[in-house]
């Protein structure tokens, strides 16, 4: 499998993304500025704060050139995650449903959380089981997962939140302690917590691994070999 | 032609800042002070006015959390 990382000016943890594709497959680096996905499997949109988050976090990023054709792609049906400001960029080009907005606390929030595996039937954690607790850090400003109530009714009715923060891990005041949401076609995944800085117990837990496998597994059933 | 968009969070949404600022004036002697909100403002000059809606809809506001209003003023 061949996952491309999309690079915009002021990404930050993309390089993690690369170091963690590299566990379930070939990376490959994405620049803003090409609309060429170079044949990729799937893609990661990662962490950062793209365009330096000027106006608001992934406003200006989802005009990037890169961005028409992620569009595309997952259009097409092919995985597509987006890890915190990713998360956003994907919120504010429509591609996910929702707008995240400032913690309740103003304050830049990095610690350990744990989460839930709400469905592990999905591209991003079919390598989960259901109910599975996965320790995985967060470390952002605007993480409150914010939709109006119908919509996260229709979320909560098509299944499309996979992942909630455990009782009392919420760290950002998301509603219904959502920590990741798919589009309605459920081949876009968005998320706060970062999966990519745990994937080695040398720095604290692998757990984010389930996810990347999960695409791995994804990808592989959609390819006949 | 100037142009000012004032941008406000939602009615509704919970706005952090706006509930800092409620706290912080009566700290300061300030009282009778209640339903704080705090906005962005842009000002801009536009050759064409009619068009700052579309401005706001696809780039100056995200709709979903933001309500805006829109000022011209004639130079």
């Amino acid at each position: 499998m061949r996952i491309g990382v999309v690079t915009f000016p002021g990404s930050c943890d993309d390089r993690d993304a690369l170091l963690a594709a590299e566990r379930v497959g070939e990376a490959v680096p994405l620049w803003h500025a090409d609309g060429d996905l170079l044949g990729v499997d799937a893609v990661i949109v990662p962490g950062g704060f793209s365009y330096g988050d000027y106006l608001r976090p992934g406003a200006i990023a989802r005009f990037s050139p890169v961005m028409e054709s992620v569009a595309e792609f997952a259009a097409s049906g092919r995985p597509v995650l987006g890890i915190c400001n990713g998360f956003q960029v994907l919120c504010e080009a429509g591609l996910l449903p929702g707008a995240l907005l400032p913690n309740p606390s103003l304050r830049f929030v990095c610690r350990q959380v744990d989460l839930e595996v709400e469905r592990a039937d999905t591209p991003f954690t079919r390598a989960c089981t259901p109910g599975e607790r996965l320790s995985i850090p967060v470390k952002h400003t605007s993480g409150r997962f914010y939709a109006p109530d119908e919509v996260l009714e229709s979320l909560e009715a098509h299944g499309q939140i996979i992942l909630r923060y455990a009782a009392g891990h919420n760290p950002n005041g998301s509603s219904r302690d959502i920590a990741g949401v798919t589009n309605e076609a459920g081949n876009v995944l968005g998320l706060m917590p970062h999966p990519e800085h745990a994937v080695d117990r040398l720095t604290g837990s692998a757990d984010g691994l389930c996810l990347f496998a999960s695409m791995r597994e994804h990808v592989a059933e959609l390819q006949p070999v | 032609m100037r142009a000012r968009v004032l941008i406000r969070p939602k009615e509704g949404i919970l706005d952090p800042q706006g509930q800092v600022v409620e706290r912080a004036l009566p700290a300061l002697g300030f009282a009778g002070v209640s339903e704080v909100h705090v906005g962005r403002l842009v000002e801009l000059d536009v050759e064409d006015p009619g068009r700052l809606p579309e401005m706001c809809e696809r780039l100056l506001t995200n709709p979903l959390i933001e309500d805006y209003e829109i000022e011209t003023v004639s130079s």
